[in-house]
């Protein structure tokens, strides 16, 4: 970790601690985070965890930017990281079909995989949840195998129904509300992931997903609305 | 007994400040863009700074009184009637029963707030209740719906006595005056060029402009960080996609993105930024953060300063 602190904006730090994506660093930005909340308090406003980088939101009204930087070295001495596997580990049942996931042909043809290839893959190792981002509760998990990456959608959708998976580039996630989007879908998770009243998301940075197969039986009885991609209202 | 919306125009939301303390669940600011008016209009009533507020985009607005209240209007001039009668923004005035207020046509701005006594009432969602369409949170009925016909709104006080802005503390919201930008982020990545260009060139306002993010069209900006990872969003970022043209993002962005950014509007540019209609021309100019900070905090000061103290509001209650 070679930490540096940049201003962003008149309130806000951004936290560079690393360069690269890599799972190995969520348990040093975990235990960043949990230091830099306990420090500052109140004078916290928003911290803004993703990938390799915390941006710390301060109030203006209590600290200035020296003071700031002051409290962040203060945080993150001696850091050490929070212990391996500390994240939960979700296990995620999704009905991967084309019916709800469009582009699940497509790349099951382009990557040579075949359909039960494509979801053997998928399925068969454990996420990492780099940061949440984009909407409430989306969650962008990583990494898939190489096979499995895909570029983004040239267009994106107006509309992706709630529950959809997608794959872009090497990372997947699920859509937790409708919403515009331009990722591969390849199936749909019943689960939901945000809670608006409470201000809850299912997964956090730092927790670990394996997403399970179940067919379209088990998907409608654990809540899934199955009705196919093309005649979602 | 209401105010019960008769026109909802383009666009009109519920905003207070926005949603604090959540950004890292992915959830967005929300919050009135142009602060500054919506701070006065509070001000105006003696309410908290940042209670609830109508913001209205453009006009097409109007509702109707059911009962006497004393209401503020601060932010854009869009024409507004209290009936037939002209009304000036930048003052709380009386509208009695059965009374029609409407906000017709943008003539200088983009962005009326209405504020009712003690804020108007509406429910919280994760502690805001400001509306965000995208993300279906806040307004009247938390799931982000903008507000709309025959919908009634009410409010938490009792009315005070009209009252103005004093005239010198009045925003001048067709200041030719450069937009203040705190320089960071991936500024050393930009061309030499691009960065002398983009604080000594017009920037146009483009017509792709919304509670999200502002465009502007000017000289392509080249920077040679790209594909970067993604990292958080302050208010106020300029981000500068592939075409070079930059994107002013405001209380409505996403929480994280990857674009390579200038730095971000400090929040009193950024108040400015929201009243400028599309082919506004403007620039931008750096600021030392010391000195941006400084400003801040005397413009938050003079809110101080205005209000009741809540024993005082407690008595006018009784």
């Amino acid at each position: 970790m070679n930490l540096r602190i940049e201003p962003v904006a008149i309130d806000c730090l951004m936290l560079r601690l690393f360069d690269a994506i890599d799972e190995a660093h969520m348990p040093w930005l975990l235990a960043a985070t949990q230091r830099l909340r306990e420090t500052f308090g109140a004078a916290l406003v928003d911290l803004v965890p993703s990938y390799t980088t915390l941006m710390l939101h301060y109030d203006l009204e209590q600290l200035d930017d020296g003071q700031a930087r002051a409290l962040i070295q203060q945080a993150l001495r001696n850091l050490e990281p929070a212990s391996a596997g500390s994240g939960t580990l979700h296990r995620l049942p999704v009905w991967y079909d084309a019916s709800v996931g469009p582009e699940l042909t497509r790349l099951a043809e382009r990557s040579g995989l075949g359909i039960a290839g494509v979801i053997e893959r998928h399925s068969g190792r454990e996420y990492q949840v780099f940061a949440l981002g984009f909407a409430p509760g989306f969650a962008f998990m990583g990494l898939v195998e190489p096979q499995l990456a895909s570029p983004r959608l040239a267009t994106p959708r107006q509309r992706v129904p709630a529950g959809s998976l997608g794959i872009a580039d090497r990372q997947t996630a699920v859509y937790p509300s409708v919403s515009p989007g331009g990722w591969n879908l390849i199936g749909r998770m019943p689960i939901p992931l945000f809670d608006r009243e409470q201000g809850r998301s299912l997964l956090q940075p730092g927790d670990r997903v394996r997403f399970e197969p179940v067919d379209r039986a088990e998907f409608i009885r654990l809540g899934g609305d199955a009705s196919p991609f093309e005649v979602q209202p | 007994m209401s105010l019960v919306i008769e026109r909802h125009g383009l666009l009109a939301t519920l905003q207070d400040a926005g949603r604090f303390g959540v950004r890292h669940l992915g959830v967005g600011q929300g919050g009135g863009a142009d602060w500054i008016s919506q701070r006065w209009a509070n001000w105006l009533l003696g309410n908290a700074p940042d209670a609830a507020v109508i913001e209205i985009t453009l006009g097409g607005f109007s509702l109707v009184a059911e009962q006497d209240v004393c209401l503020a209007l601060c932010g854009a001039d869009l024409d507004a009637h209290l009936d037939d009668t002209p009304l000036a923004p930048w003052r709380s005035f009386v509208i009695r029963k059965g009374q029609r207020l409407s906000l017709n046509q943008a003539r200088l701005g983009l962005r009326a707030y209405l504020a009712a006594p003690g804020g108007f009432q509406a429910p919280a969602v994760m502690g805001s209740c400001a509306t965000v369409v995208r993300e279906g949170l806040g307004g009247l009925h938390r799931d982000g719906r903008p507000l709309a016909e025959g919908e009634r709104l009410s409010w938490r006080g009792t009315s005070p006595a009209p009252r103005e802005v004093p005239a010198e503390r009045i925003p001048a919201l067709d200041s030719r005056a450069p937009l203040a930008v705190v320089l960071g982020a991936q500024i050393g990545d930009f061309a030499g060029q691009s960065l002398f260009d983009a604080f000594n060139s017009d920037w146009t306002v483009d017509n792709r402009a919304d509670r999200m993010g502002v465009r502007l069209l000017g000289p392509r900006l080249e920077c040679r960080s790209r594909d970067m990872v993604s990292e958080g969003i302050p208010l106020g970022a300029i981000q500068v996609p592939a075409d070079g043209q930059p994107i002013v993002l405001l209380n409505d962005r996403q929480t994280i993105g990857g674009y390579p950014r200038l730095g971000a509007l400090t929040p009193l540019a950024v108040a400015r930024l929201a009243q400028c209609p599309p082919g506004s021309v403007l620039r931008l100019s750096p600021v030392g953060l010391e000195a941006a900070q400084r400003q801040q905090r005397q413009l938050l000061a003079l809110w101080q300063h205005g209000h009741e103290t809540s024993t005082e509001q407690a008595r006018r209650t009784a």
